[in-house]
């Protein structure tokens, strides 16, 4: 039995349940299928450690790295460079079998429920194949688990879903086809990339009340990916801003929300709207510029060109350190010194 | 008598054909929309807001059971247009389309700039070069550099590709652009910006949207009116400010309460039940079982009432005489 497919019922390891150092995720960029012409940069030197039973959320812009980032987790990407440890075993030692046990033990909510179900299938088949590939073999236990993961989504009565082709569902009803598909094999850690995009907000919260109870039961660890920055107070317990491929500012969720110190985390805040009929009135001040490019990210500070803050000769030139501006508040920000 | 609104729907129906029945998708719909206005769709998951906007530009699937109803522009109705006439006088020209998840239905092996220039060329008959140079304009309108016409959907982020599904929605000018969650999948930064662009364009270009979502606080940006559906149907059509400050009809009331802020430590509330099945509406209000202020009369269908100018709402409560 392999290390961590042993590890399935045993939990006696006592570190963080994943441990990630120095991480890098380079996507070569060639053309004509030969020629190097660089370097994508998508996860560029991120570390954190994770307890078990702990729920954290990633935010960022669009293109900062968070998916490359959720991928390389899920052992879907081999990082470039720097460490990813689940329950103390590096990914990087694992063979194709032990990597197969591994991603068993995670469950995935990607990125696009579109492009995620396979159309040919029906709901109750796209259920069924994990449990198959994971030696599920006796049919009626299948069924009554299908069934089970169907109804905690609130697709339901799961029968009546079961005979469905992704196409007659709707956008968020194939989102929770991909929850429930995550689920049914009941992880011990749950990476969800945008997981509730296409909800509207009452399901939202059903949904992500869902994932909290399970969490409860199960001591599942969550990763989320998401923009939704209103509801991430409900549901996890850190915040991890990322801005071009490096985690920027980390901190307690309500110490985030309240007082972001990270000059892009305020600027992410401040792009939220609460519902008012005067938002129409007038423009919402957003950073100029896109983000930087990741084939060559700009010098010192990422974010300089952007900051309303940027200190010439020091946020152009050197790279910040983390600071922590406040007590378990960690910033990436030469305004800390 | 005064000049026809730029859209008028009545009674508006789409039903899929299943297995052992239809789907009542789009069950008897009614709204105008004026020029130069945003009318803001709202509703949650499944309750028909992408077949809505399917059934007025008339893409619909293969098992369509029904497709029915009166849909004018100009005061001119189309639904009798052949599928030639429609696609020559209707679609693209005068109202424009982004489907729901379009950015990742972009052509992965045709460079962007050519997917933009292609509406006018298939549908308009300009010239490559024409074409290209008014694509590059649309590029400028949604904020994407022209530098970006030579690249390929996979070489853009998330935000830049639906930036240019919007372009392709706009390069014909149409009056009326329809929009199916355009940014819902995009991060705050990318959202608050492409609202921002959309509100410049309708300033500038008087151009008339419908923008359908389920995400309330990004709607508010750019919303005159606001309609609520609920199980296929109008449960709500209101002026923004009364929408969102003082909603009238019970589900509007409970939506606005589910809708988390970001300052706010409570939990949000979620609205328990689940909408009933679009193959077998019940009789009554359709609300009805997940509604707080049900009464006897709730077991017929309520229909369309005014209790305020500006405001209709699909509630007995709101009907002359309330609750007696
Ligand atoms: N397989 C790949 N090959 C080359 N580049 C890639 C690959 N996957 C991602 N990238 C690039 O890496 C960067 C980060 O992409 P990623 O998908 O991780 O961003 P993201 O933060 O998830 O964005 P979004 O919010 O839009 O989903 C982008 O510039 C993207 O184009
Ligand atoms: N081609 C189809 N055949 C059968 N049923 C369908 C088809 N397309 C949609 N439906 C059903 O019709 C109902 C309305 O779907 P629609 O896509 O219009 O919802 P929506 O309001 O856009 O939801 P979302 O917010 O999740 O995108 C749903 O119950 C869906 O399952
Ligand atoms: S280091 Fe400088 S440029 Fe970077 S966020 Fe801080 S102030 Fe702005
Ligand atoms: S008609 Fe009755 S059940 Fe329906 S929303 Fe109004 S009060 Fe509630
Ligand atoms: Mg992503
Ligand atoms: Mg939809």
């Amino acid at each position: 039995m392999t290390a961590i497919a042993a590890n399935t019922r045993a939990t006696e390891h006592t570190g963080p349940v994943l441990s990630v150092q120095d991480l890098h995720t380079w996507f070569e960029l060639r053309q004509w299928g030969f020629l190097r012409v660089g370097s994508v940069r998508a996860v560029d030197g991120v570390s954190f450690d994770l307890k078990r039973g702990e729920s954290v959320a990633f935010v960022g812009e669009s293109g900062c790295g968070k998916s490359s980032l959720a991928r390389t987790l899920l052992g879907l990407h081999r990082p470039s460079h720097g460490s990813v440890h689940f329950e103390g075993h590096s990914l990087r030692d694992l063979n194709a079998k032990e990597l197969k046990a591994y991603r068993a033990r995670i469950g995935y909510v990607q990125q696009d429920p579109y492009g995620a179900l396979p159309p040919f299938m029906d709901i109750g088949r796209i259920l069924a194949e994990p449990l198959k590939v994971q030696g599920v073999h006796d049919r009626p236990e299948r069924e009554r688990r299908i069934e089970a993961a169907l109804e905690e989504v609130r697709l339901s009565p799961a029968r009546a879903y079961m005979g469905k082709f992704p196409h007659m569902l709707s956008g968020g009803q194939q989102q929770r086809v991909v929850i429930a598909r995550a689920l049914v094999l009941e992880p011990a850690m749950l990476v969800a990339d945008e997981p509730v995009s296409m909800l509207d907000a009452s399901v939202r919260v059903e949904i992500l009340q869902l994932l909290r109870r399970i969490r409860a039961e199960h001591n599942l660890t969550l990763v989320f990916i998401t923009h939704d920055l209103s509801t991430v107070r409900h549901f996890t317990d850190r915040i991890f801003v990322m801005y071009a491929g490096r985690i920027v500012e980390a901190a307690q969720v309500d110490d985030l929300l309240e007082n972001p110190q990270h000059p892009y985390s305020q600027a992410l805040l401040a792009a939220l709207a609460d519902p008012d009929a005067d938002n129409a009135l007038h423009e919402r001040a957003v950073p100029g510029g896109e983000a930087p490019s990741l084939l060559t990210p700009p010098p010192g500070c990422r974010f300089h060109p952007r900051c309303p803050h940027a200190m010439a000769g020091t946020c152009d030139v050197e790279d910040p350190p983390d600071f922590e501006p406040r007590p378990g508040h960690y910033s990436a920000c030469w305004l800390h010194r | 008598m005064s000049r026809p609104p730029l859209l008028r729907v009545r009674d508006l129906q789409l039903q899929y054909r299943i297995r052992g029945g239809t789907v009542r998708a789009v069950d008897g719909i009614d709204f105008d929309v004026g020029r130069n206005e945003a009318l803001v769709i709202l509703g949650e998951s499944g309750c028909g807001k992408s077949s809505l906007a399917k059934a007025l530009l008339r893409v619909l699937p293969r098992n369509v059971h029904h497709f029915g109803g009166s849909v004018q522009v100009d005061g001119v109705e189309t639904m009798h247009y052949s599928e030639e006439l429609f696609r020559r006088e209707v679609r693209w020209q005068r109202i424009s389309l982004v489907m729901q998840a379009a950015m990742n239905a972009l052509n992965p092996v045709v460079r962007v700039g050519e997917q933009v220039a292609e509406p006018l060329r298939t549908h308009l008959g300009w010239s490559k070069q024409v074409a290209t140079k008014r694509a590059r304009e649309a590029f400028d309108l949604v904020g994407v550099s022209g530098d970006f016409l030579e690249r390929y959907p996979f070489e853009l982020s998330g935000g830049m590709r639906q930036r240019v599904v919007l372009a392709m929605a706009l390069v014909t000018e149409p009056d009326l652009v329809i929009m199916d969650e355009p940014t819902s999948a995009l991060d705050v930064l990318t959202q608050a910006s492409i609202m921002n662009r959309l509100k410049r364009i309708k300033r500038e270009l008087d151009t008339s949207f419908i923008l359908i979502t389920h995400d309330v606080a990004t709607s508010s940006e750019l919303a005159d009116r606001v309609a609520l559906m609920y199980a296929g149907q109008i449960v709500e059509l209101a002026d923004a400010r009364s929408f969102f400050s003082d909603p009238a009809h019970p589900y509007s009331q409970m939506l606005m309460a589910s809708v988390p802020r970001l300052h706010q430590r409570e939990r949000p509330e979620h609205i328990p039940g689940e909408p009933p099945s679009l193959a077998d509406p019940p009789a009554g209000c359709r609300f009805a079982d997940r509604c707080p202020s049900r009464f006897d009369k709730c077991r017929q269908a309520p229909g369309m009432y005014e209790p305020n100018e500006g405001q209709q709402v699909r509630c007995w409560l709101h009907a002359a005489g309330g609750r007696s």
